[in-house]
């Protein structure tokens, strides 16, 4: 019972952390370097615990983000959602794909996801965009494989029986 | 058959998948269109961004522990030293305020020959940003003010040294600032030496206005100061806005296009001068008109 309240409380604190990441003031230098934390954290869960984070949560949490962040409301929304799609749809086969394949798989994923932002914004109005804008997914899929482990460890730690996730 | 027993509500579960996704990026879609296209949500959005208070708070809350610990360990003379520093450039700003540049006086000693309307006054007020990142490629800043302070949209934001943009939306405690760097944005200016006119477009970077549509025959150099003119009647005249780095023909080569650096730190600082609404109506356009002028577009 309360093993299950804790995995909750990861779940939703790591949401909050995300979105709180999504926006902490990060020197010049290193704002092209951000990950988008929301897209990393829709991932993970929608791969393990496709119970807690499919569609309708990915959504949810896209309006939070749309308004922290001040787009459009449904810009994020739209990005998460497609995000938990393919995440879901190739569920069974990226779970037992080896560490270097489910990297490459979720580059993929937030290449896609970068592309679809382009497209969104330039509906729009004018977006400029340079060469730094595609640094963000590879920093990201780069940080998956530890991303990944970390969550992994966390939950693990808060149900000690079920080792197996 | 085992396959079609297996496969059967796979598929079943695949398509009904597909439709969830349909209904809500077609969701999302039509939150956006609402939200570009009319003020249907501004309501909503305002109520929300209330909301999300604590999370801003809780956002900079790095920032102001970095900020206390560096307070209390620095120096005293240190903070002397910086303390003059801000004196200086509160100094200069306020001298920058009453009256910007030779030419401004040079336009108000005419308007009291005129017998036009005293030298403008402008009215600012010093606004706290709230250190949050809204996106690497939108050009946007968050006030620490709202409409409930009176904050309303298309207000001129500057700092000491020149203009940083205009309110692009007002929340009811936060208002969001959209740079003059925007690709979507637009400022009335005119070169300080000689009156020339023309339109600031944001680029796109961060150090970077372009000037479109310049006649070769025109006579923009780099180094020249630009300021607003004052046209359109968003933006006061007379505030510095960028000093131009290069002119170069542009792709149809029918065109001059000059490039300008923004004299207002875009990227740094923590507290930017709101300027209250003019309510003087813009001056009469002279001949010397050489660009076309438009209003400045804030971005929804």
């Amino acid at each position: 019972m309360s093993r299950q309240r804790e995995g909750v409380l990861l779940f939703w604190s790591s949401l909050l952390l995300g979105l709180l990441l999504m926006v902490i003031a990060l020197p010049e230098a290193l704002r092209p370097w951000r990950p988008f934390w929301l897209g990393l954290l829709v991932i993970y869960w929608s791969l393990e615990a496709p119970e807690r984070m499919g569609m309708g949560r990915a959504f949810g949490l896209g309006l939070v983000a749309d308004v922290l962040v001040g787009t459009l409301a449904g810009e994020h929304a739209f990005r998460l959602v497609a995000m938990a799609f393919i995440v879901l749809r190739f569920r069974a086969r990226m779970r037992f794909f080896p560490m270097w394949q489910e990297t490459l798989a979720v580059l993929a994923i937030l290449l896609n996801d970068s592309l679809l932002t382009l497209m969104l914004r330039s509906f729009v109005g004018a977006t400029v965009v340079d060469w730094r804008y595609w640094l963000a997914p590879l920093v990201a899929a780069l940080l998956w494989p530890w991303w990944f482990l970390m969550l992994d460890d966390l939950r693990r730690r808060s149900r000690p029986r079920e080792a197996s996730s | 058959m085992p396959p079609s027993v297996d496969s059967a509500p796979l598929f079943a579960e695949q398509a009904s998948g597909s439709l969830r996704l349909i209904g809500y990026l077609a969701l999302a879609a039509a939150l956006m269109t609402a939200d570009y296209r009319s003020a249907a949500l501004v309501a909503v959005r305002a109520y929300a961004q209330n909301l999300s208070a604590p999370a801003y708070w809780l956002a900079t809350a790095p920032v102001r522990l970095a900020r206390s610990l560096r307070d209390a360990s620095a120096e005293r003379l240190e903070l002397v030293k910086e303390n003059a520093a801000l004196r200086e450039q509160l100094l200069r700003a306020q001298a920058g305020l009453t009256q910007s540049g030779p030419l401004q006086e040079e336009n108000s000693r005419l308007r009291e020959l005129l017998d036009a309307r005293a030298r403008l006054h402008l009215q600012a007020q010093l606004v706290e940003l709230v250190e949050v990142d809204l996106g690497l490629y939108r050009h946007r800043l968050l006030l620490d003010l709202g409409s409930a302070s009176g904050v309303a949209v298309g207000q001129a934001v500057m700092d000491a040294h020149g203009l940083i943009g205009q309110v692009s939306r007002a929340d009811l405690d936060h208002a969001e600032v959209i740079l003059i760097t925007d690709p979507g944005h637009a400022v009335p200016v005119r070169v300080v030496r000689n009156g020339l006119r023309a339109v600031a477009y944001g680029s796109g970077e961060v150090d970077r206005l372009e000037l479109p549509y310049i006649p070769f025959s025109a006579d923009i150099r780099a180094g020249d100061e630009l300021v607003t003119s004052g046209l359109g009647g968003h933006f006061p005249a007379g505030i510095p806005v960028a000093t131009v780095t290069q002119v170069r023909g542009d792709d149809s080569a029918t065109f001059a296009i000059a490039e300008a650096a923004p004299n207002a730190g875009l990227t740094h600082g923590n507290q930017v001068l709101l300027l209250s609404q003019i309510a003087d109506p813009p001056p009469p356009p002279a001949t010397a008109a050489d660009a076309p002028a438009s209003a400045p577009e804030p971005q929804p």
